[in-house]
C-alpha cells in the first residue's frame, strides 16, 4: 500500500501555527488589558468568526455575496431571543450554549435562502444575495416583534447562578467565550477546507462546468458549502448577541454585509487565514480611527481602493509574495527600490492626510474656530501656511513616488517572474 | 467491427436532431457503438461533430429523437446525472481547474466514483483509495514530476495530457474525447495517440478527430459526419475508399444529397 504524504514537518509545523493561536488568544487579554482594548479584541473575535465564514464563500467558493449579514444577524436575533428565554426560565439553556443556537438558527436560514441564492453562480448569485438582503431588512421593520423594531432587541447575559465562578458579567469572561468559540469555528473551518466537499467547492469555484462533468451538481456544492457557511455566521451573530447585548436591524443591513466583503477582501481571500488579518486590522481601524478623525471612512475607503488596485491578493497576499522572495534569497534585490517607495508613499500619505484632515475640519467643525490639532501642532486652517505645506508635501511625495515606483516595480517583477518560472518547471 | 448482435449497444444514437433557433445543426443522427469499440467522428468544420458531442454528454438537451447509454435514455439528464452513468468527457478547449495543482485536479475528478460525494466528514488526506488512485492516473499521464504544480501554469500539451486525465480519472467505461491532439506538434500527438491507447484500453471510446494520422492509427471504426447527417459508417478502409466522404472533404463543402 502507498505510503501517504503527509509529510511529518508540515504536521509539526501545523502543531506549533495551532498551538501559538490558541496561546496567542489566550494571553491577548492578558497584554492589552484596559477595558477598552477587552471590548475591542471581543469584537475582533466575533467579526474574525464571521469573515472565515464568509471567505468559504468568496474565496474558497467564489461567491461574491452581498448579503452575508443576513445569516450572521438572523442567528443573532435567535440567539438574543434564546438568551431571554433562559433568562426568564422558559429554556434551560447555559449562555456558554448560546452561540450554537445562533449558529443553528444561520444554518436554517441559510438552507432557505441558500436554495435560491446558489441555484446561479457569478453575478446572478450576487444580485439574489443582494435581494435577499433587501428583503431581510425590509421584514426588519414589519415584524417588530421579532426584530424590535428601531430599538432592537437588547438581553441580559448575565442569567442564572454563576457556574464555577462564570458569569459572564465581567468582560473579560465574555472575551473567553469568544476566543473559545473562535478557536473551535476556526480549526473546524480549516478541516473543512480538507474534506472533499472543501476541494470541490475549490474546483466549482474555478470551472464550474468542468465539475459537472466529474459527477457534481454545481448547485449542491455551492448549497452545502453556503449553509455549512451560515452555521459559522450564525455563531459569530450569537456571540455578538452575547457581547453586546443588544442586536439592531443593523446587523442584518446591507451595511454590514459590506462591511464583511470589504474585510474580508482587505485580509485576503486566497488564504484561509486571511480573514483573520482582515478583521483584526479593520476592526481596530474602523474603531480607532472613528476616535482619531471624522474622515475615517474616507480612509477605508481609500484603503480598500488601495488594496483592490494594487494588492487584489489583500494584506495576506502582500505577505506571502514577500516570503516568497524571502525564501528564494532575492530579498536583498527589492530592499533598496522597495524601502524608498515606502518612504515616498509616507510623504505623500502625510500631506494627503494633512489635507483632507484641515478640510474636514474647515466644513465640520469651523464652529469651534479655525484652528485645529495635527501631527501634535496647533494649525491655524484659515491661514496659508499650513496648505502650502500641506499640498507641497503631497505634492512631493508624489512626485517622489512616481519616481521611485518604476525601479520597484522592475525588480519586483522581475523576481517574481523568476519566481513564477521555476514553478513552472516544477522545481 | 460493428455492434454483436443482441449486445446492448454502450451509445445508440436514434434520429437525433438538434435545432439553434431557425437552423437545425444535428439533422438525424441514428447510429450504435458498441462496447470497447473505438469510434472516431470526423467531419469538415461546422458539420456538428462538438454538438453531437454536446448531445450525448448532456450539455445541450436534444431538441427530437433519443439517445441511449447502455440501454436507457438520457433525455432531460443533467451532465452530472450521465457522467454518473459512466460516460466521461474531455473538451476540445481546455477545460481544468486551474487554480489547483495536477494532483488536485485528478483527485477531485475521482471523488464522485470512489463515493465521497458531498463529505464534509472525511479527511482528505486520510483518503487512500482517493490518493492512490490519482497517483495511479498521474502517472499513466506522465506527470509524476509535475504533481504540484498548478495547473493553470502547465504547458499546453501538458493540459491536454491533464485534460485526458481528468476525463478517465473516474473510471468511466464511455469515454468522449474532443479533439485530444489539437494544436499540438507531431511528437507531442504522437505521445498523445500512446496515451489515449493506454488510458482507454478496454473502454468505449469515441473521438473526434482531425489528424487523419491519429483516426486511422486509433479508431476501430469511423462515422463521417457532415452538415447535421452521418453519411458513412465504416471501417477505416471502407471510409477511405467511399466517394461521398471524398466529396465532403474534398467537393468544396459542397451539400450532400440525401
Amino acid at each position: 500500500m502507498a505510503k501517504m504524504l503527509t509529510f511529518r514537518p508540515i504536521n509539526l509545523g501545523r502543531r506549533i501555527v495551532w498551538g501559538g493561536y490558541a496561546l496567542l488568544l489566550a494571553l491577548a487579554p492578558l497584554v492589552f488589558d484596559s477595558g477598552t482594548s477587552l471590548s475591542l479584541l471581543s469584537q475582533v473575535g466575533t467579526v474574525t468568526i464571521a469573515c472565515l465564514s464568509y471567505n468559504m464563500l468568496l474565496g474558497q467558493g467564489g461567491m461574491l455575496s452581498f448579503g452575508h449579514a443576513v445569516y450572521s444577524g438572523l442567528g443573532a436575533f435567535v440567539a438574543i431571543h434564546a438568551l431571554n428565554l433562559a433568562a426568564g426560565g422558559s429554556l434551560p439553556l447555559p449562555v456558554t450554549l448560546v452561540p450554537l443556537v445562533g449558529g443553528l438558527a444561520g444554518m436554517a436560514f441559510g438552507v432557505i435562502f441558500g436554495y435560491v441564492t446558489t441555484r446561479k453562480a457569478g453575478t446572478t448569485f450576487a444580485m439574489i444575495t443582494l435581494g435577499i438582503v433587501e428583503l431581510v431588512f425590509a421584514c426588519s421593520l414589519m415584524f417588530p416583534q421579532f426584530f424590535g423594531g428601531e430599538g432592537g432587541i437588547s438581553g441580559n447575559r448575565v442569567i442564572g447562578e454563576p457556574f464555577l465562578g462564570i458569569s459572564y458579567g465581567p468582560q473579560l469572561q465574555v472575551y473567553y467565550l469568544i476566543a473559545f468559540w473562535l478557536f473551535v469555528s476556526t480549526a473546524a473551518m480549516f478541516a473543512f477546507t480538507q474534506t472533499p466537499l472543501g476541494r470541490i467547492i475549490n474546483a466549482v469555484r474555478d470551472n464550474p462546468e468542468r465539475a459537472e462533468f466529474i459527477g457534481y451538481d454545481t448547485h449542491k456544492v455551492r448549497y452545502l458549502t453556503l449553509i455549512l457557511s451560515a452555521f459559522f455566521a450564525g455563531i459569530s451573530g450569537g456571540l455578538a448577541a452575547i457581547n453586546f447585548e443588544i442586536v439592531t436591524a443593523e446587523n442584518v443591513s446591507a451595511a454590514r454585509s459590506g462591511a464583511l466583503l470589504l474585510f474580508t477582501f482587505i485580509g485576503g481571500v486566497g488564504f484561509f487565514f486571511g480573514p483573520i488579518l482582515g478583521a483584526l486590522m479593520c476592526v481596530f481601524l474602523t474603531v480607532m480611527l472613528s476616535d482619531f478623525t471624522k474622515a475615517w471612512q474616507l480612509y477605508v475607503g481609500l484603503f480598500f481602493i488601495a488594496i483592490v488596485v494594487f494588492a487584489p491578493g489583500g494584506i495576506a497576499g502582500i505577505l506571502a509574495l514577500h516570503l516568497r522572495v524571502a525564501k528564494h534569497g532575492m530579498y536583498a534585490r527589492i530592499w533598496t527600490p522597495l524601502w524608498r517607495v515606502v518612504l515616498a508613499a509616507l510623504v505623500m500619505l502625510t500631506g494627503a492626510f494633512a489635507c483632507i484632515e484641515m478640510l474636514y475640519h474647515r466644513s465640520l467643525e469651523s464652529a469651534n474656530g479655525t484652528t485645529m490639532k495635527l501631527f501634535g501642532l496647533q494649525v491655524d486652517t484659515a491661514a496659508a501656511l499650513p496648505w502650502v505645506a500641506a499640498v507641497a508635501l503631497l505634492g512631493a511625495g508624489t512626485a517622489l513616488f512616481a519616481a521611485t515606483r518604476p525601479a520597484f516595480a522592475e525588480a519586483w517583477g522581475r523576481a517574481n517572474g523568476e519566481i513564477e518560472e521555476l514553478a513552472r518547471r516544477g522545481a | 467491427m460493428s455492434a454483436q448482435r443482441g449486445a446492448i449497444p454502450a451509445i445508440s444514437l436514434r434520429d437525433v436532431r438538434k435545432r439553434f433557433g431557425q437552423s437545425e445543426i444535428i439533422r438525424g443522427c441514428t447510429l450504435d457503438i458498441a462496447r470497447g469499440e473505438r469510434l472516431a467522428l470526423i467531419g469538415p468544420n461546422g458539420a456538428g461533430k462538438s454538438t453531437l458531442f454536446n448531445l450525448v454528454s448532456g450539455r445541450f438537451p436534444v431538441s427530437s429523437g433519443d439517445i441511449l447509454l447502455n440501454g436507457s435514455s438520457i433525455r432531460g439528464l443533467k451532465p452530472f446525472e450521465i457522467n454518473r452513468r459512466g460516460l466521461s468527457r474531455s473538451f476540445q478547449i481546455t477545460n481544468i481547474f486551474h487554480r489547483l495543482s495536477v494532483y488536485e485536479n485528478l483527485r477531485c475528478a475521482v471523488l464522485w466514483s470512489l463515493g465521497y460525494r458531498y463529505s464534509f466528514w472525511h479527511r482528505l488526506n486520510g483518503l487512500k483509495d482517493v490518493h492512490e488512485r490519482a497517483e495511479q492516473v498521474l502517472e499513466r499521464i506522465g506527470m509524476k514530476r509535475r504533481r504540484d504544480v498548478a495547473a493553470g501554469l502547465l504547458t499546453y500539451a501538458e493540459q491536454r495530457a491533464l485534460e485526458i486525465g481528468i476525463t478517465i480519472a473516474g473510471g468511466a467505461d464511455i469515454i468522449l474525447l474532443d479533439e485530444p491532439t489539437a494544436g499540438m506538434s507531431r511528437s507531442e500527438s504522437d505521445a498523445a495517440v500512446d496515451l489515449i491507447r493506454k488510458v482507454t484500453e478496454g473502454k468505449t471510446l469515441v473521438m473526434v478527430e482531425h489528424d487523419m494520422s491519429v483516426v486511422f492509427g486509433l479508431a476501430d471504426r469511423i462515422a463521417v459526419l457532415a452538415y447535421g447527417e452521418i453519411i458513412a459508417c465504416g471501417t477505416p478502409a471502407d471510409i477511405r475508399a467511399d466517394a461521398r466522404v471524398r466529396d465532403a472533404y474534398l467537393g468544396g463543402h459542397a451539400p450532400v444529397e440525401g
